[in-house]
C-alpha cells in the first residue's frame, strides 16, 4: 500500500500535513507526536519580524466549529530559523514554512531567508489570514496581487512554492489559475471563512478583533467544494483543507481533487488524530482495492445517476 | 509527558446545582499530576461543544491500597460543555488528557503559604494544601464566594490544619465582602521579616486585586490564570496572557505552556483585563 504523494519536486510519505496555525512551531508537539511520521508539518506564520498578535480572547466556540483572531503571534523567520527548525530536522520533521508580509518585499525577504536554511521542504505562502490589518489578505483577495506575490517568491527560490488561498472570495478557482500562472507548484486551500460571533446580553463581540476566521468541521462541505472547482481548474496539486476530523472527511477530500490535505482546528481537540487518519486510510485503501492514494484524487464520478439508483 | 485518557466516570457529585466534582479513572495522569497542574477534558464525541476545556486538577483519587487512581475536577455549570459534565453518571466516558502546565513551587517553613480562592478557584488549593502540609508549611485558605452555600471542601481543608479565611457576598458565611479585604489586613499585619508565599486562583478582577496588593507589600505571589483555551498543548495561541518584556513593552505567552501558574508580577493587569 502506497500512500506517498507528490507536491512539484517533493515527495510526502503520506498525504496528512498539520495545518498552519493550528500545530504551533511543530515542536510543542513532539512529545505527543512522533513529528517524522506526519507527511509534512506547516509552522505557525512566520513575518520578517516579531509581532504580538491580537489580545485575548482570541477564539469562541461556534456550533461544530471555532472562530479565532490570533492576528499571527510569532517569532518571525530567523528565530524560527534559529530556535525551532534544527529540533524539527533533528526529529525528522518533513517542514513547510508559512510564509507572511505585509508587503510584496517582505514576502520575498523572509522566503528568501526560509530558502536558505536547512531543513526547509517547501514554502506555503499566507496570503489569506484574514486576522491582520495589512498584507495578508489583501494579496490573496486580488487576482493580480496573488499574481505578483507568487511570481516574486518564484525567483527567489527553488523550493515548491503553495499559495495558501482564501475563501472570501467568489471565485476561488480563478485565484488558482493566477497562483498557476504565476508558478506556483501546488495551492492550499481553504483558509477560514471570516465570521463574527457576538454576545447579545452585553452586544459585544466575542473576540477582541471583532471578527475572525471560522474553522472546523462546520465549514467543510464549503471547502469540499472549493477543493473541488479549482482540481477542474488547475493541473498543480492541491493541499485540501477545512473542518477534516476524520479518515473519511480526508477522504471526502482527496476524492474531490486534494492531493494531501491538512488538519487543524480536530488537533486541538485530539492531538493523537493522526495514527487514527493513517490507519483508516490506509483500511480504505485495502477496502477498496486501490493500490495507492494518489490513485484516488479527484475520482469523484459525477456523472448524471441513473434513475434506478436513485429510486432504490 | 501528557497522556490522553478515555476516562470513565467514578464518581459525580453534585455540590450544589452549579458546582459539581467529577472523579475520573486516569491511574497514568493522577501518577504524574503536581499540584496546579491541569487536564483537558470533554465529554461525549460530538462537534457540538467541539473542544475540550481545561480543568485544574482537584483531587488525586486513590484506591483501597492508596495508589493514584485518578483525578477529580471541580466544575461550575457555565455552558454546554460544563453542562454536559455536569449531567454525566458514572461509568460514562469523558475524554482526558494531561497533566499539563507548570505547576505551583511550593514554600518550605519557615515561610507560610496562604492561599487565596474565588469560587470555582478553589480547585487548585486542594492538592497545594496536601503538598505543603507534606513540607510542614503552615497555611492559611482565604476563600470567598457568593454566598455560604457555595464555600465547598471547608472540612477538607480544616482536616489538614489549614486556617479558614472566609468571605461571601451576602455576608452569609464569614465576612462580607471581597476576600481581598482580610488578606490586605493580614499582609499589613504580618512583619516583614516573617515569609509568606500567596498562591491565588479565581475571577480575574480578584486575580488582579490579589495580584496588586500583594506588590504593594512586596510579596511573591504565584497565580493561576484561566484563559479561554483551545488545545492545552500550545498550538492555538488563543491562552495567551500579557507579560513584562526584558526589552520593555510586553509579550504575550501561552498560558498552557507557560502557566497556568505565573508570577503576578510579571503578569501586566492592565493588558490583561483589558
Amino acid at each position: 500500500m502506497d500512500l506517498s504523494v507528490r507536491i512539484g519536486s517533493l515527495t510526502l510519505k503520506n498525504p496528512l500535513i498539520a495545518a498552519s496555525g493550528c500545530f504551533g512551531y511543530g515542536v510543542e508537539y513532539a512529545e505527543v507526536v512522533d513529528l517524522s511520521t506526519l507527511g509534512a508539518i506547516v509552522s505557525k506564520g512566520l513575518f520578517l519580524k516579531e509581532r504580538e498578535g491580537h489580545p485575548a480572547p482570541r477564539i469562541v466556540e461556534t456550533p461544530a466549529g471555532m472562530l479565532n483572531a490570533i492576528g499571527l503571534q510569532g517569532i518571525g523567520a530567523r528565530r524560527f530559523v534559529d530556535e525551532k527548525l534544527p529540533e524539527l530536522r533533528a526529529r525528522g520533521a518533513t517542514v513547510i514554512v508559512n510564509v507572511c508580509g505585509t508587503t510584496l518585499d517582505e514576502y520575498v525577504e523572509v522566503s528568501r531567508i526560509l530558502s536558505d536554511a536547512d531543513g526547509v521542504a517547501a514554502i506555503e505562502l499566507n496570503i489569506s489570514c484574514p486576522n491582520i490589518k495589512e498584507g495578508g489578505i489583501q494579496f490573496g483577495c486580488s487576482l493580480n496581487g496573488t499574481f505578483d506575490v507568487v511570481s516574486a517568491v518564484r525567483k527567489v527560490t527553488r523550493l515548491p512554492v503553495i499559495p495558501k488561498l482564501t475563501p472570501n472570495v467568489t471565485d476561488v478557482a480563478s485565484f488558482a489559475r493566477a497562483a498557476e500562472e504565476a508558478g506556483a507548484d501546488a495551492v492550499s486551500l481553504v483558509n477560514t471563512f471570516l465570521a463574527m460571533v457576538i454576545d447579545v446580553e452585553t452586544r459585544r463581540p466575542k473576540i477582541s478583533n471583532v471578527v475572525g476566521g471560522l474553522s472546523g468541521p462546520a465549514i467543510r462541505p464549503i471547502a469540499v467544494r472549493m477543493v473541488y472547482e479549482c482540481r477542474q481548474t488547475v493541473k498543480i496539486p492541491i493541499l485540501g483543507m477545512g473542518g477534516i476530523a476524520s479518515a473519511r472527511d480526508a477522504l471526502e477530500f482527496i476524492v474531490a481533487g486534494a492531493t494531501a490535505v491538512q488538519v487543524g482546528t480536530a488537533n486541538f481537540v485530539d492531538p493523537f488524530i493522526w495514527q487514527k487518519l493513517a490507519d483508516g486510510i490506509g483500511d480504505y485503501l485495502t477496502r477498496h482495492q486501490v493500490a495507492a492514494v494518489a490513485d484516488l484524487v479527484g475520482t469523484v464520478d459525477t456523472r448524471a445517476q441513473d434513475k434506478e439508483w436513485i429510486s432504490s | 509527558m501528557p497522556v490522553d485518557v478515555s476516562a470513565e466516570v467514578i464518581e459525580n457529585r453534585p455540590l450544589s446545582h452549579e458546582y459539581n466534582v467529577l472523579a475520573l479513572d486516569a491511574p497514568e495522569i493522577a501518577a504524574a499530576a503536581a499540584p496546579g497542574q491541569f487536564v483537558m477534558v470533554k465529554a461525549g464525541g460530538s462537534f457540538d461543544p467541539l473542544l475540550r476545556r481545561p480543568f485544574s486538577v482537584f483531587e488525586i483519587v486513590r484506591d483501597a491500597s492508596g495508589r493514584p487512581r485518578g483525578v477529580s475536577i471541580l466544575s461550575k455549570r457555565i455552558g454546554p460543555s460544563t453542562r454536559l459534565l455536569y449531567d454525566t453518571r458514572p461509568g460514562q466516558r469523558v475524554d482526558c488528557l494531561g497533566p499539563l502546565g507548570r505547576p505551583f513551587t511550593a514554600v518550605d517553613p519557615p515561610a507560610e503559604a496562604w492561599m487565596v480562592a474565588g469560587g470555582v478557584g478553589l480547585a487548585p488549593f486542594a492538592t497545594l494544601a496536601q503538598a505543603l502540609r507534606a513540607r510542614g508549611v503552615k497555611a492559611a485558605l482565604f476563600y470567598g464566594a457568593r454566598r455560604g452555600a457555595e464555600l465547598f471542601y471547608l472540612d477538607f481543608f480544616r482536616a489538614l490544619d489549614i486556617e479558614l479565611v472566609l468571605t461571601t457576598e451576602d455576608g452569609s458565611l464569614g465576612e462580607r465582602g471581597r476576600i481581598v479585604a482580610p488578606l490586605e489586613r493580614r499582609l499589613a499585619a504580618r512583619p516583614a521579616a516573617a515569609p509568606v508565599m500567596l498562591y491565588a486562583c479565581g475571577p480575574e478582577g480578584m486575580l488582579a486585586a490579589t495580584a496588586t496588593t500583594a506588590m504593594k507589600y512586596a510579596r511573591p505571589c504565584q497565580v493561576s490564570v484561566e484563559r479561554i483555551m483551545g488545545c492545552g498543548l500550545g498550538g492555538c495561541y488563543s491562552c495567551v496572557v500579557p507579560m513584562r518584556s526584558e526589552r520593555g513593552g510586553f509579550h504575550h505567552v501561552r498560558s498552557c505552556l507557560s502557566g497556568p501558574v505565573l508570577a503576578a508580577d510579571q503578569i501586566l493587569w492592565d493588558e490583561h483585563r483589558r
